[in-house]
């Protein structure tokens, strides 16, 4: 029979693998899904792996998904590193996007370009805010902020549909639920023409330095992931679990709130009910993958845009679902935890 | 009159995914383990409830295909918890995650597709009594087997050897392991309950409360339930009461909404959540009291001779 031995310490070189391994195991179960669907897998596969990166074009639109993925992300790990569950980034990034997206429909054509700025803050503020009231809840009432913050998901969703069909709605939009267009100056700058690429990708990748400073270089980055590991050596130590609370769930809902402002003032460029895509529930995922780690969220977060636009693809060309995608970013999560075991555990064969 | 004894038997009726999923969840976090997965599972259940429906014709078919499906992937998680280890809070996530995308992949065939016509099902002679005939006698049969669900649950976890077992697994399963009690076994023995109890929470949803099919249909309910065993303090029968409730708050934002109060849909649809959140926090405010009710090793890991 097949034991788990547990090893003296953890294996380094499990903790590189096991994403690459769950991501095989993930590519095979496709695999047997397309064929399952009838559709030709090598075809079916060269949707989620080539076509996303064969060409410039693609590759910027492949950075467009990737942003919001790796700034939720990156604020994300933050808190799993200190061990807050915050699962609600998808309602921190959908009243972020409702916050910038107030600040933008104030402008007119005679504004500033500088606005741009005002809808990042306000995007970022309204995330941190939105996060603010797990965190009020967790301090205060002690309330558990896994189902508070998920709760918020749909609080939140609930208020973007009253606001674009009521109060907000675009009055010459034919009755469709959403905001009249962006002044044009509002929109977040691009980074080269033709594409849709924005200085949200600048944002994100300086992020990227920023955390790595912050988690590795910094004394308050220490004593959080300190908190998250060890929560007595940390109380020993002094170092307080409120404040942790706090710093993860605002760094986290701050990032969530600004990748829905990019986003709103970015690709859609007004608030409609489609803004909530599901970036804030992926980005867990993708930070999980990334193994908490601000380099390895890079790459997790590139390979589940890729999960989109394959999914896209796929439905476009295919016609398979482009549900598809959620099934293998959930398998991918499911399989990862799975490998983690090997860093652990090693697998010993027993009479 | 009439008008409110609708309104108790809508409650009722809806009270009922919320008590058989939240009673199942409550069996397993009695066993020490938390399934974030609910919502995942019901989701998938009630998918797969539908379809069986829609080919056989036969509810009780599309009960059992949800309990199958729920079961399953409980049984899944399980293995991954009890044995691998895997932390209970991500895998429990992971699976409603995998859950929203499989029955949403799985789901879009069935997104047209109609049901055979729903049955009566008055009680006879007790749904002629006037007002509580309508309020309570008028009920699938599943609704009366939440409350035959509930006491069975009540008599097995504090009359019955094996729930003292079981909560023992729940409290200290150190103890219950020294004792020679298979730990692993129970944890994932009544993991796999939960997650039947969601599927046909689920199923239930979709072939008899709707009833149709469309995609993210549960919308938090499996969140609501995993709650409803923190508002109840792990006690069966305040479970039941917490899902009537709730169901109660959905019923009298629906019936507001008909009425035409000048209140927005979209605003009247939060209050669910809303109550959710209040509710927690008020009795999550009093750490002793949830800590003295909690099943001790809730959430922690189990490794025997580890």
């Amino acid at each position: 029979m097949l034991k788990l031995e547990a090893r003296p310490n953890p294996s380094k070189l499990w903790g590189f693998a096991s994403p690459l391994l769950a991501l095989v195991i993930t590519v095979l179960i496709g695999t047997v899904i397309f064929m399952a669907m009838g559709k030709a897998p090598l075809t079916a596969l060269s949707m989620f792996f080539w076509e996303p990166i064969k060409s410039s074009y693609a590759l910027s639109e492949l950075a467009v998904k990737a942003t919001p993925l790796l700034i939720i992300a990156l604020g994300l790990s933050v808190c799993f590193r200190s061990n807050v569950w915050n699962i609600g980034a998808e309602g921190q990034f959908v009243f972020g996007a409702i916050c910038a997206a107030g600040v933008a429909l104030m402008a007119d054509a005679t504004t500033s370009r500088w606005i741009v700025l005002a809808v990042l803050i306000a995007g970022v503020l309204g995330g941190m805010a939105w996060a603010g009231i797990a965190a009020l809840l967790r301090d205060r009432f002690n309330a558990n902020e896994i189902l508070t913050s998920l709760m918020l998901v749909y609080i939140a969703v609930f208020l973007l549909t009253y606001l674009v069909s009521g109060p907000w709605k675009d009055p010459n939009g034919f009755n469709f639920p959403q905001s009249k267009t962006f002044e044009k100056v509002t929109q977040i700058p691009r980074l080269l023409d033709g594409t849709r690429m924005s200085i949200g990708l600048l944002i994100a990748l300086a992020g990227v330095g920023a955390l790595w400073v912050y988690l590795f270089r910094t004394f308050s980055g220490f004593q959080l992931q300190v908190g998250g590991l060890a929560p007595l050596a940390a109380r020993y130590g002094g170092f307080s679990s409120r404040k942790a609370l706090w710093t993860a769930l605002m760094i986290s809902g701050g990032a969530a709130g600004l990748a829905g402002a990019l986003e709103v003032a970015g690709p859609v460029g007004q608030l409609t009910p489609y803004i909530p895509v599901g970036y804030g529930f992926a980005a867990i995922i993708v930070a999980f993958v990334g193994r908490l780690h601000p380099v390895g969220i890079v790459f997790a977060a590139i390979l589940m845009s890729m999960f989109y636009i394959g999914g896209e693809l796929a439905q476009s060309r295919l016609r398979l679902s482009k549900s598809l995608t959620g099934v293998l970013q959930g398998l991918l999560l499911f399989t990862l935890l799975a490998c983690d075991t090997l860093i652990a555990y090693r697998v010993r064969w027993q009479r | 009159m009439n008008e409110i004894a609708l309104l108790v038997a809508a409650t009722f009726n809806a009270g009922t995914v919320l008590a058989i999923a939240a009673l199942g969840l409550l069996i397993n976090e009695k066993a020490g383990i938390v399934n974030l997965g609910a919502e995942g599972m019901m989701l998938c259940a009630a998918v797969a409830g539908f379809a069986a429906v829609v080919y056989t014709g036969n509810d009780w078919v599309g009960f059992l295909a949800g309990m199958g499906a729920g079961a399953l992937m409980a049984a899944a998680f399980g293995v991954m918890v009890i044995w691998l280890n895997t932390n209970q809070y991500a895998t429990g996530l992971a699976l409603s995650l995998f859950g929203a995308g499989l029955s949403a992949f799985v789901g879009v065939g069935y997104v047209q597709a109609k049901l055979p016509p729903r049955g009566d099902y008055s009680i006879p002679f007790l749904s002629d009594i006037p007002f509580l005939g309508t309020a309570l006698f008028k009920q699938h049969p599943l609704a009366y087997f939440a409350l035959i669900l509930m006491a069975a649950i009540v008599y097995f976890l504090f009359k019955s050897r094996a729930g003292l077992v079981l909560r023992s697994v729940g409290e200290s399963p150190e103890s219950a392991h020294a004792l020679g009690y298979p730990v692993r076994r129970i944890r994932l023995l009544a993991v796999i309950f939960g997650g039947a109890m969601c599927g046909l929470a689920g199923a239930y949803l979709s072939v008899i409360y709707t009833p149709l099919w469309v995609q993210g249909m549960v919308a938090g309910k499996g969140w609501i339930a995993l709650a409803l065993t923190t508002f109840a303090t792990w006690r069966p029968a305040r479970v039941l009461l917490g899902a009537y409730l709730f169901g109660g708050v959905t019923m009298v934002q629906l019936a507001l909404q008909s009425r035409g109060v000048a209140v927005s849909e979209q605003l009247l649809s939060m209050t669910p959540y809303i109550a959710t959140i209040v509710v927690l926090a008020l009795i999550s405010r009093n750490p002793a009291w949830i800590r003295v009710n909690m099943p001790q090793s809730l959430g922690k890991p189990f490794y025997p001779g580890g």
